[in-house]
């Protein structure tokens, strides 16, 4: 078994690995074909991550983004792909923005209300793919783009002045009004010149830690992570899918709810016009790459975290900074060719290794298979979900 | 077993070494920014960035113009797609320690950045373009009257309509853009209330495609000339170019925003039918700022661009125009009433 062990964890370190390799060769290959220094943007990028504000930058961006990932995660692992993070980020934002600024309790229940409204909104925005996923059978890649479309136009709506919107004397912003000190979340200093790390950071770490709990060590999670690898096989063993299916989307929109909070509750304490977008298409990114594990989509959030921010001063040097943004879309393209290189390559040694033992003989050998095909079930339900997500992406 | 534990004592020796490489990064970005004797001025632009044929361009230019005539060093930084207040506070932060001064935000989005900012460097002006709802002694608020512009834009309108009909096609519903709108459909009513204002925007924000893709601005247009508008004035940047081609198609007027489009090359095939354009001079505001750091008396407050002073206005570059003399007298007596404060335009419709 523990050598089985070391083989699943490199195998699962590779997937990653030759993925970034493999998009950082590419992007100095674009570097070098369009002219510029290949080698000089890295060194400007590495040099910034080593000041303490962009390191702080960094860290906030990843909780933000870390939130963001589990939600995504959170469906992958049930074989649902919720697009429509964004939307219900978006939402569930707003309409926390808006309780927060109408309501002034106490410091801690201010923020208890803030953070329930958020999940409650996100997961009521998700529940209705979800339930047109198990009334009608509708795909929720279809009806969660659809519901962050929907998503936009009803903040628009509701932040419009004659709603609920405020705009402030002189500005050309619409906001939902500030909320009260008590329903700031208090961060930790790094000291004036960095600034502070958003309190809500930690909650982002305690999530994951959560996550892990509960889908890798609870009846709950298991019933999730089966009914993912195969909804008839899970029926046949007595769970409910389309209750599990349910409840896995509302979760995922929960969570994709939190998201919005360490800016809301850490920075801007209000919703504006131009509160950060795109959050939930970051991501599925990042859940792809840290292959839906906890501590894979921690590392992940902080390297999308980290050329997000460090490309931002390449401008001052004379190069583009959208180098980062070619290399999170090569990051895209190759996890989901490696990841699939990688699995192809694990079973091939896996039936190697099955072929051989199978000759040496014995009931040794039996117990050990059996053992091993159980351990693989969960990481089918991943690769079947990688090869979804690339048809999916091929049609967007 | 053992093996195991070689792999855990990597992951540890890594993760420690990461770790300490953190460790030493313990100064701030500022650190690196160079102090030359040269004087420096810089501008941060708003979504889009250069190259928008519109806003963002318009700042650029003041700054080219004060690079050239005040020999300063002029930096730009470009924003990224949906990034949060912290991100601008470090792009205004790192601008502000390079030793640029002034420092100007392109666009509202700036302030609440501005603000934070401002207040850590009380040395270094800092600009703010369309916003007047931060203050501070180092801060110059420069705003516009865009709805004095579009009422002018609305007078014309009004005077050369045969159908009786009447487009306007908003960018993405800001505050802002209902500006343009509250006055070019004042200034239609006012002048002839026979004719009808078709209005639409093009996105609800956060989504800014709006101010982006020619393709929507030329649909809102088409679909307004099928419903027999025969005049359109499209305040949504570079997705104007987009209305301003369909109308210049059909034959009939368009009317361009910001800088004077009857001028711009990219729209060379159209002009003739740009009858004129509402003009926002960004670019002045920028050049003037920059310059008034330079002189040693730096603007501050709110330093407002209306009809009076020409921050705002009506281009008069397309011969067709000026050859219809009644708009011209009509929009002229129009502009005077303003000026002497006969016609208050509303800033909401």
């Amino acid at each position: 078994m523990k050598k089985l062990d070391k083989d699943r964890l490199i195998l699962g370190f590779a997937g990653p690995v030759l993925a970034l390799v493999v998009a950082i060769a590419l992007t100095t290959v674009v570097l070098y074909v369009s002219g510029s220094d290949p080698v000089e943007p890295y060194r400007i990028m590495f040099e910034s991550a080593t000041y303490v504000d962009i390191q702080v930058l960094i860290v906030n961006q990843a909780g933000t983004y870390y939130l963001a990932a589990l939600a995504v995660a959170i469906g992958f692992r049930m074989n649902l792909f919720n697009i429509g993070v964004d939307g219900q980020y978006r939402l569930a934002a707003m309409m926390a923005a808006l309780v927060g600024a109408s309501v002034d309790l106490p410091g801690p229940l201010q923020i208890a209300l803030i953070v329930i409204v958020a999940m409650l909104v996100g997961a009521f925005w998700s529940g209705i793919a979800g339930i047109l996923k198990t009334t009608r059978g509708v795909s929720e890649v279809v009806s969660t783009i659809m519901l962050n479309s929907i998503a936009t136009s009803l903040v628009a709506w509701l932040i419009l002045p004659k709603n609920f919107g405020v705009q402030p004397a002189g500005s050309n912003n619409l906001t939902t009004g500030d909320i009260p000190e008590s329903g700031w979340f208090p961060g930790l200093s790094m000291g004036a010149e960095a600034g502070e790390i958003y309190g809500f950071t930690f909650v982002a770490a305690a999530c994951g830690i959560l996550y892990w709990f509960v889908l890798g060590r609870t009846r709950f999670g298991f019933d999730l992570r089966a009914t993912g690898a195969s909804e008839s096989a899970a029926q046949a063993s007595g769970v409910d899918a389309k209750k599990m299916i349910l409840t896995s989307m509302l979760i995922s929109g929960g969570v994709a709810g939190l998201a919005g909070m360490p800016t809301l509750l850490g920075d801007t304490h209000t919703y504006s016009l131009d509160f950060p977008t795109g959050i939930g298409f970051t991501g599925i990114t990042i859940a792809l790459l840290g292959r839906n594990n906890p501590l894979g989509i921690a590392f992940s959030a902080l390297l999308i975290a980290f050329l997000d921010k460090t490309s931002a001063s390449l401008d001052q040097y004379g190069y583009e900074k959208e180098i980062a943004t070619i290399m999170q879309g090569l990051i895209v393209i190759s996890v989901v060719v490696s990841y699939e290189l990688v699995r192809r390559y694990g079973l091939r040694r896996q039936q190697q290794k099955v072929g051989e033992e199978l000759a040496a003989g014995g009931a040794l050998a039996t117990a050990h298979t059996a053992g091993r095909s159980d351990a693989d079930g969960d990481d089918r339900g991943d690769e079947n979900n990688n090869g979804k997500n690339q048809k999916e992406g091929a049609a967007l | 077993m053992r093996r195991i534990t070689r792999i855990a004592t990597v992951g540890v020796a890594s993760a420690a070494l990461a770790l300490t490489a953190t460790a030493c990064g313990n100064k701030s970005s500022s650190d690196a920014a160079s102090d030359s004797g040269e004087s420096r001025a810089a501008i941060a632009y708003d979504v889009g960035g250069r190259g928008d044929q519109s806003f963002n361009d318009a700042a650029y230019v003041g700054l080219a113009k004060a690079e050239k005539d005040l020999k300063i060093k002029g930096n730009d930084a470009e924003p990224s797609d949906g990034e949060s207040d912290a991100d601008k506070v470090q792009r205004l932060t790192e601008l502000a320690r390079a030793g640029n001064n002034p420092v100007i935000g392109v666009g509202f989005a700036y302030a609440p950045a501005i603000k934070k900012v401002a207040e850590k460097f009380p040395k270094t002006t800092f600009g703010i373009i369309d916003d007047a709802s931060v203050t501070g002694k180092n801060i110059a608020n420069l705003v516009f009257n865009e709805e004095q512009g579009s009422y002018l834009a609305g007078v014309a309108a009004a005077k050369v309509t045969k159908t009786k009909t009447v487009g306007f096609v908003g960018g993405v519903e800001t505050p802002l853009i209902k500006k343009f709108q509250a006055g070019f459909e004042q200034g239609v009513k006012e002048t002839d209330p026979s004719v009808k204002v078709l209005s639409q925007y093009l996105t609800q924000p956060p989504n800014f495609d709006g101010f982006s893709k020619p393709d929507l601005g030329k649909a809102a247009a088409q679909g307004q000339l099928d419903k027999k508008a025969d005049v359109v004035y499209a305040a949504a940047g570079l997705a104007g170019s987009g209305s301003i081609e369909a109308t210049s198609k059909a034959g009939k007027w368009a009317i361009g925003v910001d800088s004077d489009q009857y001028a711009q090359k990219g729209l060379a095939a159209y002009k003739d039918q740009i009858l004129t354009s509402v003009t926002k001079d960004v670019s002045d505001s920028v050049y003037n700022l920059i310059k008034s750091v330079q002189d040693g008396k730096p603007q501050t407050g709110e330093i407002r661009y209306g009809l009076d002073k020409d921050g705002v206005g009506l281009a008069d570059s397309n011969p067709a125009y000026t050859k219809l003399t009644d708009v011209v007298a009509a929009v002229e007596k129009a502009k005077k009433e303003i000026v002497d404060g006969k016609i208050t335009v509303k800033t909401t419709p």
